[in-house]
Parts: structure tokens; C-alpha cells; sequence
């Protein structure tokens, strides 16, 4: 296991406000990891920072295995270079056609001639209904995306990760809003897809998080407060003190 | 040779056979683009019949039944019509609502109409000097064609913009070429910033203020508020009679709609399409997949400004001239009314809001409706046909936030 993402001693500061404080962090491939900590930790900045829409005040962003550093590149270029993001709010485009947002998400040229010129091919529908058919969307692929439920507007997005084939997976609380059942399912597919790449999941519910049975890094203001197993962490007294002593 | 494929393709197609029946399910078919778009058929079918009627109807024809007048009316409603599937494709597509198409609009115009005002008095001069014992210099005739142009604003020389006037192709190069570098520098400047919104909206229509600002200038050089004037008479057609010119320029006025609207149809079609109405409803997260979004928006925005000025370079022969007035601010946002009021988001949508409401327009103010006397008070539909226009666009925006062709939507579903 090589190591595909490296922050170390990155800082953010909002109008003074410092959300994200000297934080170093590791993530190899493949790999699955667990984010945790209270609201408002850093867990959506420390995600804004790795795909470019936040630019950190000082530290270092490395990826890949040629280290090359991601501050300052665009966020597509960025998507570009295998690292997909799913947000804490599900965003699907719900006017288009479930098959239609997946085809865009499909790892092909993104420049606008290529685009233009693009002609549906037979390998790319296959991948759309794998893709379906691992979301469990098979038969919603001619739907409306907006008519979805919310649970299934989430496996959209997730979907639409897949199809993009990235090295790095960002998925910000994945469960929020799900049943148990959809959670279930959504813990199986980020298992599946942690087997060949590296998966990130910032989650707030326990039970979600011991069933991705990962590595743990929990966040506080901003910073790494400790990091192992879900046991290891949750006997840790500073972990206990912030989740538990207020 | 081909005997071998043939039978190579037969086995290979007979190995997957169990599997065949799928595969066709889940292979896209490759319909051809008219198929998938029947709109597009519809569309040109009703253009076509359209042209062919007014010109079995009109003057040229022999017929009276409509006049030279109205046959130039409607050629100008068709480039109206080919700026405002332009502007729905920048705004109901990509969701940039950009108050400055009627400026890119207007460049074509001038662009077209300073060929057109060189060559006719270059025409006219040499005519003048005909009589002359001793034939005239090349820097008389210059001058004298200077002299003709710009007197009105108390110059006798040409400026250095007109350097292309004489001639034609060079001069309907800078139809494409102005409008098309401007939007690209501009878009881009704007673009790259991340302006969006209002903001966009309100930098798009300082451009198209400073642009009316400058051509209204005595020194620009574009004979300021005089504006370039007598476009209808064609240089080397000057025998032709106005009823078969304004014929063939409704002709083209028709011919360019149609193939703009299949162009606009062509790139909106399947992923590229797709793409854009992402954009439009949220270009955040279309940039985390990876597009480089200010690409795909300055290619629409340019492409767009283009078509506006190709349909502004066939309006202005037709009206005859062109003048500063017609760049002004509010010209862009009736563009914006139009498209709003025959729905956005659909190419026929825009056809349909510009041709009613710019007909309804020049009826109303053209004196076509009678005053309504009150008693107390006349209303004048040349005053109050705006106020009018203004009550039918806040009705659609709330009523009908699909505009006048969303009614065709509901047709169809009770139907089925
Ligand atoms: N763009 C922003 N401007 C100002 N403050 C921000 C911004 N983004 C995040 N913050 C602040 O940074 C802190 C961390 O936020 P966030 O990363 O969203 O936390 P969480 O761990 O709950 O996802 C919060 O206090 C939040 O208010
Ligand atoms: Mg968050």
C-alpha cells in the first residue's frame, strides 16, 4: 500500500476563524477511512481543501505517486486526476435522466470538442447499467433524477463517483437521511469500492462507521485528535472528553 | 476481401449468440439526429411552408396580398427569431443570462451595413465624376466617398475602422470575426473571475451601454446617432425592384434560421447538451466531475454572440438602417422578455415568444390597434403598448413560468 494522498501542516483560517489548524493526514491505496468528530470540526473544509475549492494558508496537498501538489490547481483538473467527491447534501442533476447523469459522470474526455463531438458506444451504456446495477438503480435509469427518494438520490451520487473511476473517493455523511436497510446498502458499496482504491467517509453515526470496520481519524477543531481503530479511539480520554464531556 | 469480413462477423456475432439479446438492450441505437429530435422535422416543415406562402403571397409573385412592406416585416421577424434561439440557448440552456446578444446583434449590423453604404456611394460618386474632362484620381473618388459618408457629422476622412468597407468579404469576415472575438475576450475575462448572476447581468449590460455610448459618438467614426442609413438599396441589384430583394432576403433570413435552429438542435443533442444543463443548474458540482466549466460557457457564450450578429447582418438590409438606438440597453432585455415570454429551455420556445411579441409590437405601435377613448383619457397604444408588454411578461412569469410553448406540453399529456 502506497501512500496517494498527503497533507501535512495545512492551516485555513476563515475571517480569523482557524477551521483547519496544522492537520496532517495520510491516506494510501487501496484503503478505507473513516473521518469523525463533532460539527464543525473541519471534516467538509479538510474535503473542500483536497478538491481545490478551498485554498489553504500554508501546508502542503501531495498526491499521487508522483507527489505532485494540488494547491492552486482547478477543480476539475483536480476531478481529473482521480479524485471524486460526494456532498454532504445530495447533489444530482434532478431535471436530467438517471442514465444521463451517470453518462456524464462516465470517465471519458472532458474537454468541450471532445464532448461535442462524443458518440454513445456500446461499452459506455454497459458501464452505465453496471454501474445501475451496483447502486441498485436498474431499473430507474430512464427516470427523472428529481423524482427519486432521498436515499436513492444518494446512490445516485455515489453512483456517479463510480462511473468517474477515481483513485480517491471523498464521501461526506453518505447516511444522512437513509433507513437502516439504505444504510446497510451503502455501507456494502463503499466496502466493495474500497477493495481497488482509496475511499474517504466522513460520518457522524457510530454504528455506520463500526460496520465500515476501517481505520478511524477523528477531527477536532481542525486538527487530527487521534487516530486506529473505532476501539482504539473511542477509549481515548480526549476523544471521550469532546464527543461525551459537553 | 469483403466476402471474409462478412463471414468473420457472422461467426463472431453467432459466438455471442445467447448472450445477443441483451447486448441489443443495452447497445444505444443509433438513430440518426432527425429522429431523435422529431421537434427539429417539425420545425423546419412549418418554416419551410411558411416561406413558400408568404412568397406565393407576395409582390414578387404577382400577388398583393402581402405587401413589400410586411414581406420585410416578416424577414426581420425571422432574424428576430434566429437572435432569440441564441439567447435561449445562452440563457434557457446554460443558464447565462446575458443582457448583451441585441449588442453582438447590432455589430453585425454595422458591420454588413458599412460594405453596403461604401459600395452605394462609391457608386453614386462614380456617377458624379463621370462627367468629368479629366477622370478623377483614386484619392478623389476616396474622398469624395468620405466626403458623401460623413459629412453629417463634419468629417471628410475615412477612419481607420473602415479599412475593409470596399470590400465585401472581408467586411462580412468582421460580421463574424468582431462580435466573435469580443464575446470571447470578454466571456472569458468574465468567466475566468466567476462572475455569474446578477453580476453577469449587470457587467453584460455595461458592455452593451458602452457600446451604444461609443456609437453614439459624433467621432466614432460609425456616424453617431445618424447611423448608417439606405442599407436596403443592394450595390449591383440597383435595377431590381425592392419587391423581389426583400424576397430574397426573407429567403435567407429563413435559410439562416433554419440552419441556425439545427445547429443549436445539434449541439444540445445528447451529452454535450447534457453537460450545459448541468451548468445551468449547478456548475459547482459539474466542475467536481471534472469539466472545465468556463470552456464549455465562453464556447456558448462566443457561438452565440456569432449567430446574434450573422442574424443582425440579414436584419439591417431589411430595415434599412441601423442607428445606436437599436444597441441600446433595453434592447437586450426585451431579447430576455421574449425568450421568457415564449418559454426558455426549448428552441422553438424562443422562436415562438419573438415572432408573437415582436409582431404583437409592431402592430401596437405601428398604430394597427385602434386608441381606446376613455373619456377622461385616450389610450394611445404607441404609449402604453410597453406597460402592456411589461403586465403579459410578469402574467407568464407567474403563471405560466413555462412560457406560451409550455401550453404545447400540456396538450400533448392530455392526449396521452
Ligand atoms: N466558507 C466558509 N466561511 C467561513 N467559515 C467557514 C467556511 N467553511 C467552513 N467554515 C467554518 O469552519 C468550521 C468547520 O466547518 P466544516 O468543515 O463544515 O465542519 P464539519 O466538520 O461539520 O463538516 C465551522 O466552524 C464553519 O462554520
Ligand atoms: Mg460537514
Amino acid at each position: 500500500m502506497s501512500t496517494l494522498l498527503e497533507l501535512s501542516g495545512v492551516s485555513v483560517t476563515f475571517d480569523g476563524f482557524r477551521a483547519i489548524n496544522n492537520l496532517s493526514f495520510q491516506i494510501g491505496e487501496p484503503e478505507l477511512r473513516a473521518i469523525i468528530g463533532p460539527n464543525g470540526a473541519g471534516k467538509t473544509t479538510f474535503m473542500d481543501i483536497v478538491t481545490g475549492k478551498t485554498k489553504p494558508d500554508e501546508g502542503r496537498v501531495l498526491w499521487g505517486d508522483k507527489g505532485i501538489s494540488l494547491i492552486g490547481l482547478s477543480e476539475s483538473r483536480i476531478s481529473r486526476e482521480g479524485i471524486g467527491r460526494k456532498f454532504q447534501k445530495p447533489t444530482v442533476f434532478e431535471a436530467q435522466s438517471v442514465r444521463d447523469n451517470l453518462a456524464m459522470a462516465l470517465r471519458n474526455p472532458r474537454g468541450p470538442l471532445d464532448v461535442l463531438f462524443y458518440r454513445k458506444s456500446a461499452q459506455g451504456a454497459a458501464r452505465i447499467e453496471a454501474v445501475a446495477e451496483q447502486i441498485g438503480l436498474t431499473d430507474a435509469l430512464e427516470r427523472t433524477a428529481g423524482e427519486l427518494s432521498h436515499g436513492q438520490k444518494q446512490w445516485l451520487e455515489i453512483g456517479m463517483l463510480l462511473a468517474q473511476e477515481p483513485r480517491l473517493l471523498l464521501v461526506d455523511e453518505p447516511a444522512a437521511g437513509m433507513t437502516p436497510a439504505e444504510r446497510e446498502k451503502t455501507t456494502d458499496i463503499l466496502v466493495e469500492a474500497a477493495k481497488t482504491r482509496a475511499v474517504v467517509v466522513v460520518e457522524h453515526d457510530m454504528e455506520f462507521v463500526r460496520r465500515l470496520n476501517c481505520k478511524v481519524t477523528v477531527l477536532n477543531e481542525g486538527s487530527v485528535l487521534a487516530e486506529g481503530s473505532l476501539d482504539h479511539v473511542t477509549k481515548n480520554p480526549d476523544v471521550i472528553d469532546v464527543y461525551l464531556g459537553r | 476481401m469483403s466476402d471474409a469480413s462478412l463471414s468473420k462477423e457472422t461467426i463472431s456475432s453467432k459466438e455471442i449468440g445467447p448472450k445477443s439479446s441483451k447486448d441489443f438492450a443495452t447497445t444505444p441505437k443509433r438513430r440518426s439526429f432527425i429522429a431523435q429530435n422529431p421537434s427539429v422535422l417539425w420545425f423546419l416543415l412549418a418554416l419551410a411552408a411558411f416561406t413558400l406562402g408568404v412568397t406565393l403571397l407576395s409582390e414578387a409573385a404577382g400577388s398583393a396580398v402581402i405587401s413589400t412592406s410586411f414581406v420585410k416585416t416578416l424577414g426581420k421577424t425571422l432574424c428576430l427569431c434566429l437572435v432569440a434561439i441564441a439567447m435561449d440557448v445562452v440563457w434557457g440552456y446554460c443558464g447565462i443570462l446575458s443582457l448583451g446578444h441585441f449588442a453582438f446583434f447590432g455589430i453585425g449590423g454595422y458591420a454588413v451595413g458599412m460594405w453596403l453604404m461604401y459600395a452605394r456611394t462609391e457608386a453614386i460618386v462614380a456617377e458624379n465624376l463621370a462627367g468629368q474632362i479629366i477622370p478623377p484620381t483614386q484619392a478623389e473618388i476616396s474622398d469624395a466617398i468620405a466626403s458623401q459618408i460623413f459629412g453629417v457629422v463634419g468629417a471628410s476622412e475615412f477612419p481607420l475602422i473602415w479599412g475593409f468597407s470596399h470590400s465585401l468579404i472581408l467586411q462580412l469576415a468582421m460580421v463574424i470575426l468582431i462580435p466573435g472575438l469580443l464575446a470571447l475576450v470578454f466571456g472569458w475575462l468574465a468567466f475566468r473571475s466567476r462572475v455569474t448572476g446578477v453580476y453577469l447581468s449587470i457587467l453584460t449590460q455595461a458592455m452593451t451601454l458602452a457600446l451604444a455610448l461609443y456609437l453614439f459618438q459624433n467621432d466614432s467614426g460609425l456616424r453617431g446617432n445618424n447611423g448608417l442609413s439606405g442599407l436596403q438599396n443592394i450595390p449591383g441589384f440597383e435595377q431590381v425592384p425592392q419587391a423581389q430583394i426583400s424576397i430574397a432576403f426573407f429567403w435567407a433570413s429563413a435559410l439562416a434560421l433554419g440552419l441556425g435552429y439545427v445547429l443549436f438542435a445539434w449541439v444540445l443533442r445528447g451529452k454535450f447538451g447534457s453537460v450545459i444543463r448541468a451548468i445551468r443548474d449547478d456548475e459547482a458540482r459539474v466542475r467536481f466531475l471534472g469539466y472545465h466549466v468556463e470552456s464549455y460557457k465562453l464556447f456558448i457564450f462566443t457561438l452565440t454572440a456569432v449567430i446574434a450578429a450573422i442574424a443582425g447582418a440579414l436584419y439591417y438590409p431589411q430595415a434599412g438602417i441601423i442607428n445606436p438606438g437599436e444597441v441600446a440597453p433595453i434592447a437586450s432585455i426585451y431579447l430576455a422578455v421574449w425568450v421568457a415570454i415564449g418559454g426558455r429551455g426549448r428552441l422553438y420556445g424562443a422562436v415562438i415568444g419573438a415572432a408573437f411579441v415582436s409582431l404583437l409590437s409592431s402592430w401596437f405601435t405601428g398604430g394597427g390597434v385602434p386608441a381606446i377613448d376613455l373619456g377622461f383619457y385616450t389610450i394611445q397604444w404607441t404609449d402604453w403598448w410597453l406597460v402592456l408588454l411589461g403586465f403579459s411578461f410578469v402574467a407568464v412569469t407567474l403563471f405560466l413560468p413555462g412560457g406560451i410553448s409550455s401550453l404545447f406540453d400540456r396538450l400533448v399529456r392530455k392526449e396521452t
